[in-house]
């Protein structure tokens, strides 16, 4: 039976959640123009007013916010409320550039807490589960999220945050942590170390698991749900507009439930701007409408998506994101060609090689190349020199027929590729453009 | 009737045959026979050793990819002709060499010893064995 939080509110109808947008957008708007100077002169630039924003309809009249307008309005340009009001700072992971510093009340803390225990009830997590909480805690905003998350559904939290990793395999085992929580890439460093402490999927406790803050294959899902014997759900979120929790997959494991009663969701052209046609693909825009301290308004995340509003089966009725291909700020340009880390990521696990990998980028003689280093494991070794020859040789085909480019594979002895505890660093660009 | 070969995946740079043969050297493993095939990237180390058990052991714990393959010792009469007329007998038994290398016998001066790596040891053997060649086993080659 399908789990919910806030049940009226993640089955409501159309209207419903229409309406609430309706109403709390054109709030937010008078908001953030009554108490972000930075907002007003950007709407004035474009000729308009609050009243002219009547319903979620006019959205597409507003301007954009990038992370450009962020770095500029750093710190505090973009706080709509007194600090006095504000309890909590979180920060993003700078994986991409120049951290952003966001604010929250303690109403927005409450919201985003909310939202992060639709994502563990909609994993099946109720009062009975003990709830692993390894993603880190601090700046990052997965650790407090889940955390607080966790709480509100009433799970026995255990607040590890990321790191030692046999000590969160003991305390899964010993304390029979039901539900795990951290990125993909760490997850799947958990499930190897188990495999080599000898751990079979049915001598772990775990049953679900919620994973988020970097993009993820398919392949790399299936990966992790063989390895730990749990179901793998996705989350998604962006420390701008809050954190984790933003959308969150549900039973049906067939994209991301936005959280429509907190954020407009559209899809643009990331060329044009212009907003394109339910089932597109382009950039994923936000809006939060209910945000006090740090309101976003058609805020460009970078991430290539596409959304979709067919019935769930699980019966939330809020729109579903695709998992978004790759932030485009992840996105690689070589020799012309846009390539995904995520590609990469697929091809691998297709062809039976770990998830354990980093790609290499240069330039050499005025040419882009691609270094796909990749790590050998006991299943793909054999005495056979041919025979490895061979299996990399459809490595670099396979990547070929995916990318349009001729890739280089290397293989590296194991462990050679650094595990992360959080965001892993898949790309080294060594280009000097 | 075979021996066991000890496989190692190594990358190919500078320094990472040294830390292999270092685990042996520290853990007092015994080398009978040696040789490597390379690529520009990586290499694959096979050894032929005096304790297989105690070696996988040490390489697993070090951290290398290895596997253990049966492959086919033979003492060959160390004079002229000797490597012919072994590999006289497998050719008119059709058996395909995929890989073979070369040591010395350790006490014994009087032969020269290869490995064969192929597809079917049995059949390889029992060819050999017609022509009168022994091939040599396990026990023995760690006693070399």
């Amino acid at each position: 039976m399908e789990r919910y939080y806030q049940p009226e509110i993640e089955t409501a109808s159309r209207e419903q959640i229409k309406a609430w947008q309706d109403e709390r957008l054109v709030k937010q708007v008078r908001h953030v123009w009554d108490n972000v100077p930075y907002y007003r002169k950007k709407m004035e630039e474009k000729g308009l007013t609050p009243d002219d924003i009547r319903s979620s309809d006019d959205l597409h009249k507003l301007p954009f916010i990038t992370k450009a307008d962020l770095r500029e309005a750093y710190p505090y340009g973009l706080v709509a409320k007194p600090l006095k009001e504000c309890v909590r700072i979180q920060s993003t992971s700078g994986t991409t550039g120049k951290r952003v510093v966001a604010f929250y009340t303690q109403h927005d803390i409450d919201l985003w807490e909310d939202c992060c225990a639709r994502a563990i009830m909609a994993a099946g997590g109720t009062d009975e589960d003990v709830c692993q909480v390894s993603y880190g805690y601090g700046l990052f905003t997965g650790g407090p999220g889940l955390n607080g998350g966790s709480h509100k559904v009433g799970c026995l939290t255990i607040p590890t945050s990321s790191g030692n990793t046999e000590r969160q395999i003991m305390f899964i085992k010993d304390l029979s942590a039901t539900i795990l929580c951290c990125t993909p890439s760490y997850a799947a460093y958990i499930g190897e170390t188990m495999k080599e402490m000898g751990l079979t999927p049915d001598q772990i406790p775990l049953k679900a698991g919620i994973f988020g803050a970097e993009a993820w294959s398919e392949e790399m899902r299936q990966d992790i749900q063989n390895t730990l014997g749990i179901k793998a759900y996705d989350i998604y979120g962006l420390t701008e507009l809050s954190g984790p929790g933003v959308s969150f997959e549900c039973s049906a494991q067939t994209g991301m439930h936005i959280n429509e009663d907190h954020f407009i969701a559209e899809i643009i052209d990331p060329d044009t701007g212009e907003v394109l046609p339910e089932g597109s693909k382009g950039e994923l825009v936000f809006t939060s409408i209910t945000k006090e301290a740090f309101p976003l308004l058609r805020y460009r995340t970078r991430d290539i998506c596409m959304l979709t509003r067919e019935k769930c089966s699980c019966g939330r009725t809020h729109v579903k994101m695709c998992k978004p291909m790759g932030r485009s700020d992840d996105m690689l340009i070589i020799r012309g060609v846009n390539v995904f880390p995520s590609q990469i990521e697929t091809v691998l696990l297709n062809h039976g090689y770990p998830a354990n990998y980093q790609i290499i980028v240069d330039r050499v003689k005025s040419t882009d190349t691609l270094d796909v280093q990749v790590e050998m494991t006991p299943e793909m070794f054999t005495d056979n020199m041919g025979e490895i020859a061979k299996r990399q040789k459809e490595l670099v085909d396979g990547l070929r027929s995916m990318l349009g480019l001729a890739a280089k594979v290397t293989l590296v002895a194991p462990k050679t590729i650094v595990r992360s505890e959080g965001k892993a660093v898949r790309v080294i660009d060594k280009r000097k453009i | 009737m075979s021996i066991k070969q000890i496989s190692v995946f190594l990358e190919n740079r500078p320094g990472a045959l040294y830390a292999m043969t270092g685990v042996l050297a520290q853990n007092q493993i015994d080398m009978r026979a040696f040789s490597l095939a390379e690529t520009s990237d990586f290499g694959i180390a096979r050894i032929i050793v005096d304790d297989v058990y105690k070696t996988t052991t040490v390489l697993k714990d070090a951290g290398y990819v290895h596997n253990v393959t049966p492959v086919l010792g033979v003492a060959i009469p160390d004079v002229p002709g000797g490597l012919n007329k072994v590999l006289q007998a497998l050719t008119d038994a059709q058996v395909n060499v995929e890989y073979m290398y070369a040591f010395l016998g350790g006490k014994d001066t009087g032969h020269a010893y290869m490995i064969f790596r192929v597809a079917d040891n049995a059949a390889a053997a029992a060819a050999l064995a017609k022509r009168g060649i022994q091939v040599v086993e396990q026990e023995e080659m760690e006693q070399l």
